[in-house]
C-alpha cells in the first residue's frame, strides 16, 4: 500500500501546458534567464525549490555585481575597462579560466547596468567599509534579497509562471536532448514538458555527504554560508546524463566564519575581519599560519582551508583591547575576559598552553609603527610561524576571542558550456536545448579563487544569454 | 543593561544590521547606526525615532523571520519609538497617559469640553446655542473672544511647555553617550528631510504597507495631513493678527485669508487623515507595534474630527446648527491640544530632532560628551 504522505509514491501526472522554457532554480541567473526568455517571446515556468521567503538561493546573500564600464556614472566612481577586469580575473584564477568565455562574460558585463535597471534592480553607493569596490562593483540597493524582489516583480509582470516549493527530481535527457522534467511538491508529482531547459540551480556546497567525498569527516564541521538548497542534485543529474564537467570538484570557496553561526544561511554577518589584528590558535593552543602575511582582502579566502586542516576544524582568533573596534563588527559578541587564563577557560582550552603561546608571541614582537594601510614593520622575530606585519603584543585587558570554523561560500565543479550557454556533452558537442547559468557553470570562468561580485556577473550574463538562446530555439 | 526588553531586542537586531549593512542606502537609520559599535538606550531611542517605518528593510532583509536571526527593524523600532514617547514625557507622572491615550480618552475629553462649553454658553447667553447664526457677531455671540482666549490659552501654553520639556529630555538622552552640536546648515538639512519625508520612500523604490510591493501612498497622505494642519494653524494665526493688529474681527467672508487658509487646510487634513487611517488598517502586522494601535488612531481621528467639524462650520455657518457644531469643534480642538503632549503628535517633534542629530552627525561625526571635537573612532576599512 502506497504511503499517502510520501509524494514519491504518487503517480506522475502530466502538466497540460507545454512551455517553451523551463528554468530550474530561482536565483539571479534563473530570473535573468526567465526575464530574457519572456522578453524574447517565450512562455516560461520557473521551478524554485524553496519557499517564497528563501527564494533565490545564494543570491539572497550577495550585495553587488562586477561590471566593466568605460566611464563612471552616478554610482560607479570611475572607468573599469574590459582589459583591467580581465587582468583581475587572470590574477585571482591563476589562469584557471576559459579565456574565450571569460572575455565574453566581461564584454557582456558592460550591458548589465542598463539591463538590470530595466529588470527591476536598483543600485546604490558602495557600502561602508567597501570603498575599494566603488569603482568596479555596482551595489544592490537593499542587498541581494531586494535585488531578487525586483527581478521577481518584473518577471511576474511579464507573465513568468513561478512555482515555489517545487523540486525537480528527474530530468528526461537522451543524447544531450531534454524533453521533460519531473517535479515533486509536498503533495503532488507532475511532469513538465518544455522545449528547452535552463539549469540555474547552483552548486553542491550544502550537500555535506558530497563534500565528504573530497574532505572526509572534516566536512561535518563545515558551516554553509548560503542556502541549504544547493545540494547539487541538478548538477549531479546533468553529469550523470552525459554532460561534460568543468572545474575542480575538490575545491570550494572557504573563509573562516564565527563558529557559533547557524549551519546554513548565516550570510555576510558571520564573517570576521580581525585576524590581522591578533593571532589564531587551534584547539591545542598552537599557532599555525602567519596572520599578518598580507592585507586582509588578499588573504581572507585562505583561512577557511587553513582552519579545515586543524583538529576539530576549529580555531580561535585572540586579540586585546587595543584592537577592539578596529574592524567590521559581526553578529556575535567576542568572548571577553580580564586575564588570558580566564579567556582560555571560557574557550574550553588549556589555560597553561594558551598563556604560553600568547606569551611566546608577545616576547618575539618587535616594536614598530602600527599601520594597517601598509605592510608595516610590526612583526615577530624568531617565531615560527611568524607574524610578518601588524604584530602587537596581546597585553591589554580585556582580552577577546572569536571561535571560527570553515564557512563554505560556493563550489567550483560545474557543467561545461559554450558562449550560447549551451551545456557541452562529453563527446564535445553542445546540447541543442539544455542551457546552464550561474554557479552551476561558474567554474568555466572562475576555475579558482574569487573576485568580489563576479558570481553575480557570470549569473546575469549567462542567465540572459541562456534565456535568449532558449527562446530562439523554442521559437524555431 | 537596557531598560526594557524591547530596547534589548533592538540592540540585538541592530548589531546584526551593523555587521551586514546591505540596507545602508535605504534611509538614515542604517548610516546612523554604523557610526557606533555599542548602543545605549538613548542611542536606540534616537534610531527608533529616525525610522519612518517605510518597511523597505523588512522586505529586503535576508535575515527577517522566519530566518533564525529574526530581524524586523521596522517592528522593533516602532515598539521602541512608542515606548520612548512615554519615557520623555513631562511631567513624568503623566507618562502612563500614552498607554491609555486611545480613541476613548480623546473622545471623552472632547465630549467633556463640549458639555462644559454648553454649560458656559447656557450661563453666558441663554438660548443662543441655536440662534447665534443670525447674530452679527457670529459665533462670538455664543462665547466672547476673550473667554475663548482664557479657556484655550492656558491649555495651549501648557501643551507647548510639556512638548518643549519632552524635546529637551529626548535630546539629552540621545546625546548622553555620543554628543553632537546642532548648527544651522544641519538644521536646514533636517527641515528639508522632514518637510519632504525624504526617508519615507524605501530609498527611492517606494514604501511598503499592505503587501510586499512598494505601492504605498503614506507619504502623500502624510503630506496632506501635515501641510493641511499647518494651513489650519496659519489660518488661526492670521485670524489672531487680524484681530489684535488690525481690529478686524471674525466672522470673515470666504475670500479672506483666514477663511481661505482654513478651508484649504481643512480639506487637506480631512483627506490626508482618512488616507492614513485606511493605510493603517491595511498595514501588514509584521510592520506594526501591535500594543499601541489606539494612540495612532486616536491622534489621526482627532485631526480628522477637527478638520470635519471646522469645515462643517464654514458650510453651516448660516444655519441653526452652527451653534452646536461650534461647541463640538471647540471641544475637539481643545481635546487635541490637551492630549498632544501625550499622544502620537510627539512623533513629529522627536523625528525632527532625530533628523537634526543625524544631519550633524553626518557632517561632523560623533564626539564624546564634554570633549571638544575628537570624533569617536570610525570603522577601519579593513575589507576590500
Amino acid at each position: 500500500m502506497a504511503d499517502p504522505n510520501d509524494p514519491a509514491a504518487l503517480p506522475i501526472r502530466d502538466l497540460d501546458t507545454r512551455y517553451d522554457v523551463v528554468v530550474v532554480g530561482g536565483g539571479n541567473a534563473a530570473l535573468c534567464a526567465a526575464i530574457a526568455a519572456t522578453r524574447s517571446g517565450a512562455s516560461v515556468v520557473v521551478i524554485e525549490q524553496s519557499d517564497k521567503f528563501n527564494r533565490g538561493g545564494n543570491t539572497r546573500h550577495t550585495r553587488n555585481l562586477r561590471c566593466a564600464h568605460d566611464e563612471g556614472n552616478q554610482i560607479l566612481t570611475g572607468p573599469y575597462t574590459e582589459e583591467e577586469f580581465w587582468d583581475d580575473l587572470l590574477r585571482v584564477t591563476g589562469g584557471r579560466t576559459d579565456e574565450e568565455l571569460a572575455r565574453f562574460t566581461i564584454a557582456k558585463s558592460k550591458e548589465l547596468w542598463d539591463w538590470m535597471n530595466a529588470s527591476g534592480v536598483r543600485f546604490q553607493q558602495p557600502l561602508g567599509g567597501t570603498l575599494g569596490l566603488g569603482r568596479t562593483n555596482a551595489f544592490f540597493l537593499g542587498g541581494g534579497r531586494a535585488m531578487l524582489n525586483g527581478l521577481y516583480s518584473v518577471a511576474e509582470k511579464l507573465g513568468v509562471e513561478i512555482r515555489y516549493e517545487a523540486t525537480v527530481v528527474d530530468l528526461d535527457i537522451a543524447d544531450g536532448f531534454f524533453s521533460s522534467a519531473v517535479v515533486e511538491t509536498a503533495n503532488d508529482r507532475y511532469r513538465v514538458h518544455a522545449r528547452t531547459l535552463v539549469t540555474a540551480a547552483g552548486g553542491f556546497e550544502s550537500n555535506i555527504e558530497w563534500l565528504k567525498e573530497y574532505w572526509g569527516d572534516r566536512a561535518e564541521n563545515f558551516l554553509i554560508r548560503g542556502t541549504r538548497n544547493n545540494r547539487g542534485t541538478i548538477l549531479r543529474m546533468l553529469l550523470d546524463k552525459g554532460i561534460e564537467p568543468v572545474g575542480d570538484p575538490t575545491q570550494c570557496h572557504a573563509v573562516a566564519i564565527d563558529a557559533r553561526s547557524p549551519k546554513f544561511d548565516g550570510g555576510i554577518v558571520t564573517r570576521l575581519d580581525c585576524i590581522v589584528f591578533g593571532i589564531v590558535l587551534n584547539k591545542n593552543c598552537e599557532r599555525f599560519y602567519d596572520e599578518g602575511e598580507d592585507f586582509w582582502p588578499k588573504r581572507y579566502a585562505i583561512w577557511g582551508r587553513l582552519v579545515a586542516d586543524q583538529p576539530g576544524q576549529i580555531a580561535y582568533i585572540v586579540f586585546d583591547d587595543k584592537s577592539m573596534g578596529s574592524f567590521m563588527p559581526s553578529v556575535y559578541p567576542a568572548i571577553e575576559a580580564q586575564t588570558l587564563p580566564e579567556l582560555a577557560t571560557k574557550l574550553d582550552l588549556d589555560p597553561e598552553a594558551f598563556t604560553r603561546t600568547v606569551t611566546k608571541f608577545n616576547d618575539t614582537v618587535v616594536d614598530g609603527t602600527f599601520n594597517t594601510d601598509e605592510h608595516d614593520d610590526c612583526r615577530t622575530e624568531g617565531l615560527s610561524p611568524p607574524k610578518s606585519h601588524w604584530a602587537r603584543r596581546i597585553d591589554t585587558a580585556p582580552f577577546y576571542a572569536y571561535p571560527v570554523r570553515p564557512g563554505i561560500t560556493f563550489t567550483y565543479l560545474g557543467t561545461r558550456v559554450n558562449k550560447e550557454a549551451r551545456v557541452m556533452t562529453t563527446d564535445g558537442t553542445p546540447s541543442a536545448n539544455i542551457f546552464a547559468a550561474g554557479e552551476i557553470m561558474a567554474g568555466n570562468v572562475l576555475g579558482q579563487g574569487y573576485l568580489a561580485g563576479i558570481g553575480m556577473t557570470i549569473g546575469a550574463v549567462f542567465g540572459r544569454v541562456a534565456g535568449e538562446e532558449a527562446a530562439r530555439y523554442a521559437r524555431n | 543593561m537596557h531598560a526594557t526588553d524591547a530596547l534589548a531586542e533592538a540592540d540585538r537586531q541592530i548589531t546584526i544590521c551593523n555587521a551586514c549593512r546591505y540596507c545602508e542606502g535605504l534611509c538614515a537609520v542604517f548610516p546612523a547606526l554604523e557610526m557606533q559599535r555599542s548602543f545605549t538606550d538613548g542611542d536606540l531611542n534616537y534610531l527608533a525615532n529616525l525610522c519612518h517605518n517605510c518597511g523597505a528593510c523588512y522586505h529586503d532583509c535576508q535575515f527577517a523571520p522566519p530566518h533564525e536571526f529574526a530581524v524586523n527593524i521596522p517592528k522593533i523600532l516602532a515598539e521602541v519609538r512608542n515606548d520612548s514617547y512615554a519615557r520623555y514625557a513631562w511631567p513624568r507622572a503623566l507618562a502612563p497617559a500614552f498607554a491609555r491615550n486611545g480613541l476613548f480618552t480623546a473622545v471623552l475629553v472632547a465630549l467633556c469640553v463640549s458639555v462644559f462649553l454648553i454649560g458656559v454658553i447656557a450661563v453666558n447667553a441663554p438660548g443662543a446655542l441655536f440662534s447665534a447664526h443670525t447674530s452679527p457677531e457670529g459665533f462670538y455671540a455664543l462665547m466672547p473672544h476673550n473667554m475663548m482666549v482664557w479657556l484655550f490659552g492656558p491649555a495651549f501654553v501648557f501643551a507647548l511647555a510639556a512638548l518643549a520639556m519632552g524635546m529637551r529630555n529626548f535630546w539629552r538622552d540621545a546625546n548622553a553617550a555620543n554628543a553632537v552640536n546642532a548648527d544651522s546648515p544641519s538644521l536646514r538639512q533636517a527641515m528639508r528631510d522632514a518637510g519632504s519625508l525624504r526617508y519615507l520612500d524605501g530609498g527611492g523604490v517606494g514604501c511598503f504597507n499592505d503587501d510586499d510591493k512598494p505601492t504605498d501612498n503614506r507619504r502623500l497622505w502624510h503630506h496632506l495631513t501635515f501641510y493641511g494642519f499647518l494651513l489650519c494653524l496659519a489660518a488661526t494665526s492670521t485670524g489672531t493678527v487680524y484681530h489684535y493688529a488690525f481690529g478686524w474681527e471674525a466672522p470673515y467672508d470666504w475670500w479672506n485669508l483666514p477663511q481661505l487658509l482654513g478651508t484649504a487646510g481643512g480639506i487637506g487634513l480631512a483627506i490626508g487623515a482618512c488616507g492614513l487611517l485606511a493605510a493603517r488598517r491595511k498595514r501588514i502586522s509584521a510592520l506594526k507595534d501591535g500594543r499601541m494601535a489606539g494612540m495612532d488612531v486616536a491622534f489621526t481621528l482627532m485631526l480628522l474630527l477637527t478638520a470635519v467639524t471646522g469645515l462643517g462650520l464654514h458650510i453651516l455657518a448660516m444655519t441653526p446648527l452652527m451653534g452646536p457644531l461650534l461647541v463640538v469643534h471647540l471641544g475637539v480642538v481643545f481635546a487635541l491640544f490637551l492630549t498632544m503632549p501625550y499622544g502620537k503628535f510627539v512623533h513629529g517633534l522627536y523625528r525632527f530632532m532625530a533628523l537634526c542629530r543625524y544631519a550633524v552627525a553626518r557632517r561632523y561625526g560623533l564626539r564624546r560628551p564634554g570633549s571638544a571635537a575628537a570624533p569617536v573612532a570610525q570603522s577601519a576599512a579593513t575589507r576590500g
